[in-house]
């Protein structure tokens, strides 16, 4: 193991053991009784939260990877520039502002909610399917072309099991992130942890804060450690190390 | 049999990449396309397989002409070796050299024995293989894969772009010799892209030197070597081609056209296998006058010198 291994291995635990100590402080300040006193509404609040996320996640990556294939085919190139642009002014603009808007077009609830965070995910995932099949090398492409492997057979057995590490990662990013957003979706009605939180906010009340906001943290590591899981079985061990060594530089 | 009728490539209605050549590469040999880069060879190997469309003329495999066949069927049926080697790296070696008989649908066993097979012709273990990753494996492993990938689905001709090209010089001399032997099992019809002089007179039965996308001359290595057909051919196998040509001929050879002299004096023994490029470097880097040639049972038949050399030379340049 490298030095650099050990220091990091360190500080992960060390974050660990933080992390850990606060979790006591909290539970023997009683800062999770509304967790026990509520837990049906807590339930709720749950449910309607990974709901939140999962629905707006999989739009995005449903739109977002077709996209992404179909920029970088050769005969719609041209369309990467104001595609990837596009998407990119779909993150420029503050998350508040976009439920705002959302909020004026589209009234309060649920499905606003998800459009926005559909919105705001679009972007990881579609640079990174983009960005993924770019560096695919290009000998590849040719050597299959040579072969005599049709253009989609190209694509689903040599582009995308090549490009699957970045386009992992492009999902992870945008979930991850998306958990933490959805506790805006409060803010128009779309309910979720938010409203925990945001009560909190309002009422001065840490146990409110507390118990929206550490479940939001937990459920976003829950979900970065499933996704990696995923991302184990999906992407081939041939590639593993050559993206360890890219992702440890 | 490749046959090339007034094959014309031209970009944007004015450069001729390649331009009106023909020629015909005969079963069962390699026909390596030399010259500068820029000179239309790898312009032209691709336009066998038609990853290059062809503007005019035609080519004929086996007397079939290229653009009436289904592009993919075609390529599926002519093998292709490339620089960079092009191994998948998401597949396992087992999937990517099995690669075009899946694509063909082949069924498993087939592609298993198949497996093993070509990996005991490329003198790599199969067992140790199968499992692993292309990034395991080192550049001249990885470059026998591609070509034992290119003769998985038993093709008759195959197309080499500079497939050693990114090999260190022991490495790449060592896998061309292995490839010569394999050659001689298989027997396939290759065309061999090569920007090295010495490598096209090791690998090839036939040499095309092209200039501006222009065949500047074709013929056997020896040849072209004796009778270079005009001033660029001359400048580009370069100023020893002389020497050159002597590493394509033997002790043997000498031994066969030319009385040797009984053994005078006690000197240096040379086995009949040695090539006489060899034999000149012995002379200059050792000093002898004369050195002993043996034959298999190590026997002396008699000594040569360095004028027999010289001889033997003018002797095949004359007749060639």
């Amino acid at each position: 193991m490298t030095n650099k291994r050990k220091a990091s291995t360190f500080i992960r635990y060390f974050f660990y053991g933080i992390v850990l100590v606060f979790f006591l402080w909290a539970f023997i300040q009683g800062y999770f009784s509304l967790i026990f006193e509520q837990t049906d509404e807590f339930l709720r609040l749950l449910r309607q939260h990974v709901l939140l996320v999962l629905v707006s996640s999989l739009l995005a990556v449903g739109i977002a990877i077709p996209a992404g294939i179909l920029v970088t085919r050769p005969a719609f190139r041209k369309l990467e520039w104001p595609v990837l642009n596009l998407a990119n002014l779909g993150q420029t603009i503050p998350s508040i502002a976009i439920l705002a808007l959302v909020m004026t077009y589209l009234g309060i609830g649920f499905y606003s909610a998800v459009f926005a965070l559909f919105v705001f995910s679009i972007l990881p995932v579609l640079r990174n399917t983009v960005a993924g099949l770019n560096s695919v090398d290009p000998a590849l492409k040719d050597a299959a072309k040579g072969m005599g492997f049709t253009p989609s057979q190209i694509l689903f057995k040599v582009e995308m099991p090549n490009a699957a590490y970045p386009i992992m990662a492009g999902i992870r990013t945008a979930m991850v992130m998306n958990v933490g957003s959805a506790a805006l979706a409060y803010l128009v009605g779309g309910g979720g942890l938010g409203d925990f939180i945001f009560t909190g906010i309002v009422m001065q009340s840490q146990e409110y804060l507390i118990s929206g906001a550490v479940p939001v943290t937990l459920l976003a590591i829950c979900i970065d450690f499933f996704l990696r899981f995923i991302e184990k079985i999906t992407v081939s061990k041939g590639l593993r190390r050559s993206a360890e060594t890219a992702e440890a530089s | 049999m490749i046959e090339f009728k007034n094959v014309t490539k031209t970009y944007d209605g004015k450069v001729n990449a390649v331009d009106d050549v023909s020629f015909t590469v005969p079963q069962g040999n390699i026909a390596v396309f030399l010259g500068p880069s820029g000179c239309g060879k790898t312009t032209l190997l691709r336009m066998v397989n038609r990853l290059v469309p062809i503007t005019k003329g035609e080519i004929f495999i086996d007397g079939e002409n290229t653009n009436s066949l289904n592009e993919i069927q075609l390529r599926r049926n002519i093998g292709y070796v490339i620089q960079s080697n092009g191994l998948f790296p998401n597949m396992t070696i087992e999937d990517n050299v099995t690669v075009v008989p899946k694509l063909l649908g082949w069924d498993k066993e087939k592609m298993r024995s198949r497996f093993f097979e070509l990996m005991d012709l490329i003198g790599l273990k199969p067992d140790d293989f199968r499992k692993r990753y292309p990034h395991e494996l080192s550049g001249g492993q990885q470059q026998r894969i591609g070509i034992a990938r290119a003769m998985a689905a038993d093709p008759p001709v195959m197309l080499m772009d500079e497939p050693f090209g990114a090999l260190d010089p022991i490495i790449r001399s060592h896998l061309q010799k292995e490839f010569l032997q394999i050659q001689k099992e298989v027997q396939k019809t290759i065309l061999f892209v090569s920007h090295d002089i010495d490598e096209a007179i090791t690998m090839g039965d036939q040499v095309a030197i092209f200039k501006d996308g222009r065949l500047m001359q074709y013929d056997a290595p020896d040849d072209i070597l004796a009778n270079p057909a005009n001033e660029f051919v001359s400048t580009f196998v370069g100023a020893d081609r002389a020497i050159k040509s002597l590493g394509l001929h033997t002790v043997a050879d000498l031994v066969n056209q030319l009385k040797v002299t009984p053994v005078a004096a006690d000197s240096k023994q040379i086995s009949l296998k040695t090539d006489l490029r060899q034999i000149l470097s012995i002379f200059f880097n050792e000093g002898y006058e004369e050195l002993v040639v043996v034959d298999e049972e190590k026997k002396p038949m008699g000594s040569i010198t360095i004028q027999d050399v010289q001889k033997y030379l003018h002797q095949t340049n004359q007749s060639a």
